[in-house]
C-alpha cells in the first residue's frame, strides 16, 4: 500500500533524531526513509533495518578471482605452452605455483574490492547522471529528515513528531 | 592443581628423552641396518638424497661436522661416518625438543610484552581491561627467557654442543679436521662470551621493562594522579624501540644459528610474528577461561571480538612473512640459502606444509566472519589450532637443524611441552592471583569498559 501523501519530520541534531526513531517505532508507524548529512551510529538498528550483506558477496567475489587466476595461469604456464623459463618448473600447476601466489593474491583482492563496490552502486541505485532524490536540500548540510507515510492520521502524527522535537513539520502530496 | 600434574609428566617424559638419548655407536649402527632390511623402499631413498643434497652444497651443519668426507671414501669409512651422524642426531633430539618447547613458552610471554607496550605506546581504549591478563602472562618472561638461554649453553657446557654447533671450539680451529671457514668468519659474532652477554642484556631490559610497568599499574591503582600511567607511556615507547631491535638479534642467536651457514634478512619479523599471535592467542585463551568462571565481568564479548581480530590479522601477516621469506628463497634458489628450505621440504613436509594449512587457512576461514568472532568455543578452537601450528613452527625452525630426518613428535618433545606448559601456567595464574583483575584509575578504563564494538 503506497501512501500518496508522507509527513517530512525536521530536526536539527542526532541525538533528538535518534529519540524521534525510537519514539516513532514504539508507536508502530512505518518510518520510509531518513535522510542525514552523516553517519549516525545505531540509526540502523533503531530503525530496524536488515544488516548488509555485501561482505559475504565480496567473499564470493574473491573465491571467484582466486578461481579466474588459477584457470587463468593453469592454462597458460602449464597446458599451453609449458616453456622452461629460468629453470622454473612447468610441470604441473602446484610445483610453480609459489611463483603464481602473487597474481592469485591480487586478482582475489581486486574481484573481491571492484565487484563489491560494483554491487554496492547497483544495490544503492548510484549512477553518474542519476537525477538526486533529495527532498530538502539542507538535509546533505546540517538537517535530519525523517519521513512517514500518511494514512489519514495527519494529526496525530504531527502531535507525536512535534512531542519529539521536529523543528519543522511539513505534509507532502506525493503525486504519482 | 594441574600445573603441578603437567610439571611432573612432563619431568618424566624429559628424563625418558635424555635417559634413550645415549646410545653406542655400535647400537646406532644395529639401528641404521635394521631400518635399511626393514624398508628397502623410496623412504630410505628419500633420506639419502637428502643427505647428499645437504653435502653437496655443504650448509646442513651436521653434515659439516661429519661428512666433510667425499662419497667416493670407502664403503665402510662412510657407514662410520653415517652412523657416527645419526647418533649425533639422536643425541640432540632430547635437547632440541626441550629448547624447542621452552622457546615457545618463552615467545608467548615475550609476545604478550609487547603487545602490552603497544598498547600503552598507542594509548588504546579498548584494552585497559585486560591488562591484567597481560601482566600477569608477561611474569613468564624472566623466568622462560633464563631458561631458554640456561638450555642453550648447558648445551655447550654439559650436552655435546647439541643444539648449536658452531659452538663446538673445533670448528673454529684450523689445525682440527672438523675445521669449518665460513662458521670461523662468522665467529666474531658467534662466539660463547657474546652469546652469553648478549642473551643476558636482551633479558635484563626485557625484564625491566615488564618490572617497572607492572610496578607503574599497580602505583596507578590507589595513585591521585595520572603521573604512573604517563610513566608507563614513557617507557612503554622506550620499550619498543628497545625490543624491535633485542628481538630481531635474539632472532639470530637462538633461532637462525643452528644452521650458521645459513642467513635470511627477515626473519626477525618472521619470528616476531609468530610470537606476536601466540601472544595475544593465549591472552584470549586466558581471558576466556577467567571470564568463564566469572573472574571478569566488565570482559564483553566485543574485546574477544577485538583479540580475535588480531589472531586473524597476526595471521595473516605471518604468512604472509613465511610465504615471502619461502618465495624469495625458492625463486632465486641460490645453493647456499635454499639448502634450508631443501632439508625442510624433504624431510619435514608434513609439519613445514600443516603448519601453513593450521597458521593460515584455519584461522583464515574461521575467524573471517564477524559473528564467529564473538562466540568463546569457536574462538578457543581456532586458539587452540594457531598454537599448535606455531609450536610446529619452531619446531621447523630448530629441529632440521639438529636431529635432521630422525624427527618425530613423540615423548621427549610432548614431555617437554607438558613441562613448560605446566611452568608457564603456574607463574601465570600464580602472578594472576597478585592484583586485582580490573586495573583501577587507569585513564583509558571508563572507555574499556563500555567497549563496544
Amino acid at each position: 500500500m503506497e501512501a500518496s501523501k508522507v509527513i517530512h519530520a525536521i530536526y536539527t541534531d542526532d541525538d533528538v533524531l535518534m529519540n524521534a526513531v525510537k519514539k516513532v517505532k514504539a508507536e508502530r508507524h512505518h518510518i520510509e526513509e531518513i535522510y542525514t548529512p552523516f553517519p549516525v551510529h545505531g540509526l540502523d538498528k533503531a530503525m530496524g533495518l536488515a544488516p548488509t550483506r555485501i561482505a559475504i558477496a565480496s567473499f564470493m567475489y574473491g573465491c571467484v578471482g582466486l578461481t579466474v587466476a588459477i584457470v587463468m595461469m593453469n592454462f597458460i604456464m602449464i597446458e599451453d605452452w609449458p616453456q622452461n623459463i629460468g629453470g622454473k618448473p612447468s610441470f604441473s600447476y602446484i610445483e610453480n605455483m609459489p611463483a603464481f601466489v602473487p597474481i592469485m593474491f591480487e586478482l582475489t583482492v581486486f574481484f573481491a574490492a571492484h565487484l563489491m563496490v560494483i554491487t554496492f552502486y547497483l544495490r544503492s541505485r548510484m549512477w553518474p547522471f542519476k537525477k538526486a532524490e533529495n527532498p530538502d536540500p539542507r538535509t546533505t548540510d546540517d538537517h535530519f529528515l525523517m519521513e512517514i507515510a500518511v494514512h489519514n492520521n495527519e494529526n496525530e502524527l504531527t502531535d507525536l513528531l512535534k512531542e519529539t522535537g521536529a523543528v519543522e513539520i511539513n505534509l507532502i502530496d506525493k503525486a504519482h | 592443581m594441574a600445573s603441578i600434574i603437567l610439571i611432573i609428566l612432563g619431568l618424566i617424559g624429559v628424563g625418558y628423552g635424555f635417559a634413550t638419548s645415549h646410545k653406542s655407536l655400535d647400537d646406532v649402527k644395529k639401528m641404521i641396518a635394521l631400518e635399511e632390511a626393514g624398508h628397502h623402499g623410496g623412504g630410505h631413498e628419500t633420506t639419502t638424497d637428502a643427505h647428499t643434497v645437504a653435502n653437496d652444497h655443504g650448509t646442513s651443519h651436521a653434515e659439516e661436522s661429519h661428512g666433510e668426507g667425499s662419497h667416493a671414501d670407502a664403503k665402510e669409512h662412510h657407514d662410520d661416518k653415517h652412523a657416527k651422524h645419526v647418533q649425533h642426531q639422536l643425541e640432540n633430539r632430547p635437547w632440541s625438543a626441550l629448547y624447542v618447547a621452552a622457546f615457545f613458552f618463552f615467545m608467548i610471554a615475550l609476545g604478550v610484552l609487547a603487545f602490552y607496550a603497544v598498547q600503552f605506546a598507542s594509548q588504546a581504549g579498548w584494552s585497559p581491561v585486560l591488562f591484567r591478563v597481560m601482566e600477569a602472562i608477561t611474569a613468564y618472561v624472566l623466568p622462560g627467557a633464563l631458561i631458554v638461554l640456561g638450555i642453550a649453553v648447558a648445551s655447550h657446557y654439559i650436552g655435546h654442543n647439541n643444539i648449536f654447533i658452531w659452538m663446538d671450539p673445533d670448528l673454529t680451529n684450523p689445525d682440527s679436521d672438523k675445521y669449518d671457514a665460513l662458521v670461523d668468519g662468522k665467529s666474531g659474532f658467534l662466539n660463547m662470551t657474546g652469546f652469553i652477554i648478549r642473551g643476558l642484556v636482551f633479558i635484563a631490559g626485557w625484564s625491566l621493562y615488564r618490572h617497572f610497568a607492572r610496578k607503574f599499574s599497580i602505583a596507578q591503582d590507589n595513585a591521585t594522579d595520572n603521573r604512573n600511567f604517563k610513566k608507563s607511556f614513557r617507557i612503554a615507547a622506550g620499550f619498543l624501540v628497545f625490543y624491535i631491535y633485542t628481538e630481531s638479534m635474539m632472532s639470530w642467536d637462538w633461532i637462525m644459528s643452528v644452521d650458521p651457514h645459513w642467513f635470511s634478512t627477515l626473519f626477525g619479523w618472521y619470528v616476531f610474528a609468530s610470537m606476536f599471535v601466540s601472544g595475544i592467542t593465549v591472552i584470549a585463551m586466558i581471558t576466556m577461561y577467567l571470564k568463564s568462571r566469572g573472574h571478569l565481568p566488565f570482559v564483553n564479548d566485543s574485546h574477544l571480538h577485538d583479540l580475535a581480530k588480531f589472531m586473524f590479522g597476526i595471521s595473516i601477516f605471518w604468512t604472509y612473512l613465511w610465504f615471502s621469506q619461502f618465495m624469495l628463497i625458492w625463486y632465486s634458489n641460490i645453493p647456499e640459502e635454499v639448502t634450508y628450505f631443501v632439508t625442510r621440504f624433504q624431510d619435514y613436509q608434513l609439519p613445514f606444509l600443516g603448519m601453513v594449512v593450521m597458521n593460515f587457512v584455519f584461522p583464515l576461514l574461521v575467524l573471517m566472519n564477524s559473528d564467529y568472532k564473538r562466540i568463546p568455543w569457536f574462538v578457543v578452537m581456532a586458539g587452540i589450532v594457531i598454537l599448535c601450528g606455531h609450536y610446529i613452527d619452531v619446531f621447523n625452525m630448530i629441529m632440521p637443524a639438529t636431529v635432521g630426518d630422525r624427527w618425530f613428535i613423540g615423548i621427549p618433545e610432548i614431555g617437554s611441552i607438558c613441562l613448560f606448559a605446566g611452568l608457564f601456567l603456574f607463574i601465570v595464574f600464580t602472578a594472576l592471583t597478585k592484583a586485582p583483575l580490573l586495573a583501577k584509575r587507569n585513564p583509558f578504563i571508563k572507555e574499556s569498559e563500555h567497549f563496544h564494538y
